[in-house]
């Protein structure tokens, strides 16, 4: 009796090697030795990496995973303040989606190389853009709105073309137009209007067709229709706790999606990865690496004049001084979604995730009472961690071994 | 269809009043390894962007299959057949290996309206190419920074070979490789060859250049001291020809002339000592 006790050393079908049932017993293995030996034969330098290792060096674990420990510690700390009923849960996902939105154009202008610090400013002077018109000049608020990211967008094509013609760091250039949009904000409003916050839009904007696409929320009546048949809870007047998904947050999704796409399927996205990972070498196998960051500078700048419009229409006012500081919150999300600081390496995903983070910690301090004092903190510390998590990652993936 | 896919006459290039090349002659045969060889600032690297359509000559012919011709960017040169990989070989490390091999030319499919990036089939291409190397991928989507020197080459040229190149130049491709490695890309030159197409290879290194090559065309200050076939020529008199052969010649003497001086200063001291003892 030959009973044989095949062990597989076959480490190229994934399908064996992944499942590690120690087949001992199966006697016979159908597998053609001769063939399976002429290509299959493991290099002996490489070590087989399990699933959890191989997982490790996907640049959104780290945001994901992140976002499950934050979401679990507050709903240990936090889970009888209301952060987790239908009222909180729409709360600080509206706060993640808005700072999403500006992660996911910073997202793929940072895995292209390059960086935006001008888009808190942008914020402040998109608003100003619809509001002026809408309210002064007597515009039709569509208008307005389209205006203002016609406008937004050409000033950020143009902060790209000063990049890529002149060689000089984003990180200047941007920087130069943060504090130029910032003032032209207040100096123009102050001359136009003699004032720098403006109201007055929601009832302008009342009959506009293009308004609820920013300032609305996407079903209503599915919640309305949940409270008569007794699944949602309503107030006392009939109106349902959660009205609706406000549409900061479908923005945030149609763009997180089609972005992703963009960035993971397209030849598109190859390019924004061989223009962050090596503009010299990306250049000189033909991809067009100038018109990429280009473009990538006015889509950083279409979503934040997409945050602007939401917020403009949503609050039915814009102040000169919007945005402040979130061109820094946006990149903050951005490295704790995975992306190198020096390009060629992140995810959009990951970016929201950050986002996610970012909102979540925001409200959860909130409502757990801690002196909110302390989120700069907390935020602070995990960029470092975040930035130390990616740095190691980031050997693993290119060291040689 | 003339002889030559490549030919240059007479071949000048300046950079203001610096000569880089001067009156170069060079054919390049299909299914023929030509070898440039010649020592640091000798001009290889001159004549090897004039090849690729960086530099336009500034004198001389420059003829594609017989034709004259001007390449005036290295694009035009590419779509010609002509493909250079350079020594930082045009690889992105954080990019996994099919992204790399499909870098700026990406094999699309139709989605709907859209066109997406045909993975599945990109890793196929990629690591069929790759396995004509003698490469062995075992996994397409992995970033290329954990490649060694040799198989970075080989992809390079392998990618240069897939889109079509009829004319491959290679820039230092041991240079900065180990001994077996440089051997894998001699082998994978080899391979091109044996495919039809012709392989420029650039190099300082003899050794490397003589067991691959077929013609070996030698550059000395701008200079050609002329084309030679192999049966014509051996590794030892190339090597005489390279301005290194007469640097080490030159050194060798100086250095039996060390070993003289020290055998008669031996001998002097020594002299009285056995007077001594006498």
């Amino acid at each position: 009796m030959t009973s044989i006790i095949v062990m597989h050393t076959n480490y190229s079908s994934d399908g064996i090697t992944d499942n590690k049932n120690n087949m001992i017993g199966v006697i016979t293995v159908d597998v053609p030795a001769t063939q399976s030996a002429s290509n299959t034969k493991p290099d002996e330098r490489v070590r087989e990496e399990s699933r959890l290792k191989k997982l490790l060096s996907k640049p959104e674990l780290g945001s994901v995973s992140g976002a499950i420990l934050v979401l679990l510690f507050f709903a240990v700390f936090a889970g009888d303040s209301g952060m987790f009923s239908a009222d909180g849960i729409l709360n600080w996902t509206t706060v993640s989606a808005q700072l999403g939105i500006l992660a996911i154009g910073a997202c793929l202008l940072m895995i292209a190389g390059e960086f935006d610090l001008s888009i808190g400013s942008m914020i402040g002077f998109a608003g100003m853009m619809i509001a002026i018109p809408a309210t002064y000049w007597g515009w039709p608020v569509w208008v307005s709105i389209i205006f203002a990211m016609a406008g937004a967008m050409a000033i950020g094509a143009l902060i790209g073309y000063t990049v890529v013609r002149t060689g000089l760091p984003s990180f200047i250039v941007s920087l130069a137009f943060l504090f130029i949009l910032r003032g032209l904000t207040i100096a123009l409003s102050i001359l136009m209007t003699n004032k720098t916050i403006i109201s007055g839009v929601s009832e302008i904007a009342e009959n506009d067709w293009l308004a609820p696409f920013f300032g609305g929320e996407l079903g209503t009546s599915f919640f309305q229709w949940l409270v008569t048949k007794g699944w949602l809870e309503a107030y006392a007047d009939g109106t349902p706790v959660f009205t609706g998904i406000p549409m900061v947050v479908v923005w945030c999704l149609v763009l997180a999606t089609v972005s992703s796409w963009v960035l993971m399927r397209t030849s598109f996205g190859n390019w924004i990865f061989a223009t962050g990972g090596d503009d010299k070498a990306a250049k000189n196998v033909g991809v067009p690496t100038d018109k990429v960051k280009i473009l990538l500078f006015v889509f950083t700048a279409f979503c934040a004049a997409l945050y602007a419009s939401c917020q403009v229409l949503e609050f039915g006012s814009a102040a000169a001084d919007r945005g402040l500081l979130k061109e820094f919150e946006a990149i903050i999300a951005v490295v704790i979604g995975g992306a190198l600081l020096t390009g060629g390496y992140g995810s959009v995903i990951g970016a929201c995730f950050g986002a996610l983070i970012f909102g979540v910690v925001q409200m959860g301090i909130f409502f757990t009472g801690i002196n909110s004092d302390w989120f700069r903190v907390f935020l602070g510390v995990m960029l470092l961690m975040a930035v130390l998590f990616n740095n190691y990652i980031r050997k693993r993936v290119t060291e040689a071994r | 269809m003339s002889e030559f896919i490549l030919e240059l006459k007479k071949v000048s290039r300046y950079f203001g009043s610096v000569i880089a090349l001067k009156d170069i002659d060079m054919q390049v045969k299909m299914g023929e390894v030509h070898c440039l060889l010649g020592d640091n600032g000798a001009g290889k690297s001159t004549l090897i962007k004039t090849l690729a359509g960086v530099h336009v000559p500034s004198e001389g012919e420059f003829l594609l299959d017989g034709q004259p011709t001007c390449f005036n960017s290295p694009r035009s040169a590419l779509d010609a057949g002509i493909a250079t990989v350079y020594q930082d070989l045009a690889l992105v490390p954080l990019m996994s290996v099919t992204r790399n091999f499909f870098m700026g030319r990406e094999l699309t499919k139709k989605w709907g309206p859209f066109k997406v990036f045909d993975t599945k089939e990109a890793n196929k291409i990629a690591c069929a190419g790759l396995a004509e190397m003698g490469i062995d991928v075992r996994d397409p989507e992995h970033a290329i920074g954990t490649m060694s020197g040799g198989e970075k080459q080989c992809l390079a040229i392998a990618r240069a070979i897939h889109f079509g190149a009829k004319v491959l130049i290679l820039d230092e491709p041991t240079a900065a490789l180990g001994v077996k490695q440089s051997a894998n890309v001699l082998k994978v030159v080899a391979k091109a060859k044996a495919k039809g197409l012709a392989v420029i290879l650039i190099t300082h290194n003899v050794h490397h250049a003589y067991p691959v090559g077929d013609r070996f065309t030698l550059l000395n200050r701008g200079h050609s001291l002329g084309t030679f076939l192999k049966s014509d020529v051996s590794r030892e008199e190339i090597l005489e020809m390279m301005a290194g052969g007469q640097e080490l010649e030159a050194l060798e003497s100086e250095l039996e002339e060390f070993a003289r001086l020290d055998s008669v200063k031996n001998s002097v001291t020594q002299e009285p000592e056995a007077a001594a003892i006498a």
